[in-house]
């Protein structure tokens, strides 16, 4: 142990740095696509948890009970080991043409992150006073157009900054992947690190990497707060 | 316009509309006072059915609301609602609050429905606020851009559920001068208010409502100089002896 070399050359350029980078385009790719599928999925099963229909109601209800209760590693063996069971051969066919891996991986963080979305974007609603709902209908909105142009946007707005910790989270999330082959940062660092014996130095890269992706947004949400949503907030 | 016939409701057990009869015809001004709790915010509310009624019936602009035939969006779009805590978008920006329901509801092309909105802020004195959000006005501001977001779907009735009492009382003169002008256009209108100077100068008749029954009905002179019941003149009693005494608006 104390003879080893700290060496932070070798994965600061050449070929392990690549690798370390085209981890961190996978990541991020997959957190992008991640939180953007799982805000409309969020939204609609925010949508249904609040629908006058019951049935709907607890379709929506069981669905977030079961994402949130099972561990998010068991959901990406199952979409990736089990999915293609069930799912139609067009579309395991499809699937297999992109990648595999990422496909699973991205379906099953987004039915996990979906799950906390909606939530956060349910409390958003029930935040917004009912007034505003009274003012939507009274002006001749039915309950959903009310819904579509005045409640939800306020509410969407509200959730903003929750929903960017639901990034962060699905960003440190997709490390996971990492365990049915996707190549995203934590899978290249353990490459670098099984090639190089520099385990140290990748997985310190990699870290650092997440944490400055946490810093950056935790910024910008900041900015956000102070700049916009002050400004939207009823008075 | 507006014919309420034997009109009862109630919360639960308590009996917040009693044998409610009442007629508002074309461009009258009618004003609704009483105490508190006498149920007059749930009669106003009644006619663009923010709540419901139980029993009777209530024909507002030829439409049967006990009708379940009746499209009440399409009601509800004749007519404005101003509420006693202005109820602006707080996320849109004064001309979208105005313009909203415009496009959305009526197809109004964007332009024209912010042309319109223009006129309006020129009548209500905020021309100037068009791109400011709700946050950055004033209580008085708020409520005039609140008019005019009624104004701008061309109602038929305008109805007004305390539109002062949140205000500073520096603030509460620019919204009934709003009220006024709107009154002289032949506006049909209901306001509940305690302002009994504006009820003085502008309403046709005054309506006194005591524990979910009408008690008097009356034009404002003889209301103020004649009141009937004895909870009528309580009423005026109380309202008026701070400031002006008892009497100060019968001339
Ligand atoms: N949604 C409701 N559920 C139950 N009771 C209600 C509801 N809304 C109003 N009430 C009750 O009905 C009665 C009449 O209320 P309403 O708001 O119509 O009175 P108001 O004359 O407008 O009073 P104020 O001058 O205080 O505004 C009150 O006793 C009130 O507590
Ligand atoms: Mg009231």
């Amino acid at each position: 142990m104390l003879s080893y070399q700290f060496d932070w050359s070798i994965i600061l350029s050449g070929k392990y740095f690549e690798w370390l980078l085209s981890g961190l385009k996978v990541t991020l790719q997959l957190s992008l696509a991640g939180i953007i599928l799982s805000f409309l999925l969020g939204l609609i099963v925010a949508v249904m948890r609040m629908s006058h229909f019951s049935p709907i109601r607890w379709a929506a209800w069981a669905f977030l009970e079961f994402t949130r209760n099972t561990p998010l590693l068991v959901q990406i063996f199952f979409w990736y080991f089990g999915s293609y069971k069930f799912l139609p051969t067009a579309v395991n066919d499809w699937l297999n043409a992109q990648s595999f891996e990422f496909a699973a991986a991205l379906i099953a963080l987004t039915i996990y992150t979906s799950a906390f979305i909606a939530e956060d974007i349910r409390s958003g609603v029930l935040s917004i006073p009912k007034e505003q709902m009274e003012a939507a209908r009274s002006a001749g909105f039915s309950y959903l157009r009310s819904m579509q142009y005045i409640i939800l946007p306020q509410a969407v707005r509200i959730t903003v900054p929750p929903l960017v910790n639901q990034f962060l989270n699905l960003a440190k999330n997709s490390s996971l992947a990492m365990t049915i082959g996707v190549m995203e940062l934590t899978y290249q660092a353990r490459q670098v690190e099984s090639y190089t014996f520099k385990g140290f130095e990748a997985f310190t890269a990699a870290t650092v990497v997440y944490l400055a992706i946490s810093i950056i947004i935790t910024f910008l949400v900041h900015q956000y707060n102070e700049r916009v949503l002050k400004l939207h907030k009823a008075a | 316009m507006i014919q309420f016939t034997g009109v009862h409701k109630w919360f639960k057990q308590l009996h917040v509309l009693n044998d409610i009869n009442l007629h508002v015809t074309p461009g009258e001004v009618m004003v609704v006072c009483g105490p508190s709790g006498s149920g007059k915010s749930t009669l106003i509310r009644t006619i663009n059915q923010l709540e419901p009624i139980d029993q009777g019936s209530l024909v507002v602009d030829d439409m049967d609301l006990s009708d379940k035939k009746t499209d009440i969006n399409k009601l509800r779009a004749e007519i404005g609602f101003v509420f006693q805590q202005f109820n602006l978008y707080p996320h849109l920006t004064v001309i979208n609050n105005i313009t909203l329901a415009p496009i959305k509801i009526r197809n109004t092309p964007k332009k024209e429905a912010e042309e319109q909105a223009m006129q309006l802020l020129i009548r209500v004195g905020l021309a100037e606020k068009r791109d400011a959000y709700p946050a950055q006005l004033s209580g008085g501001q708020q409520q005039r851009v609140a008019i005019a977001r009624g104004l701008a779907m061309r109602p038929k009735i305008m109805l007004f559920d305390e539109p002062t009492s949140a205000l500073d009382p520096e603030m509460i003169g620019e919204v009934l001068q709003v009220m006024q002008d709107l009154a002289k256009t032949g506006m049909t209108m209901v306001v509940v208010t305690h302002e009994m100077g504006f009820a003085r100068e502008v309403a046709h008749r005054v309506v006194f409502m005591d524990a979910g029954t009408i008690l008097e009905e009356a034009k404002p002179k003889d209301f103020f100089c004649n009141p009937q019941h004895e909870r009528a003149k309580q009423f005026l009693n109380q309202l008026l002896t701070p400031m002006h005494g008892a009497g100060a608006l019968c001339d």
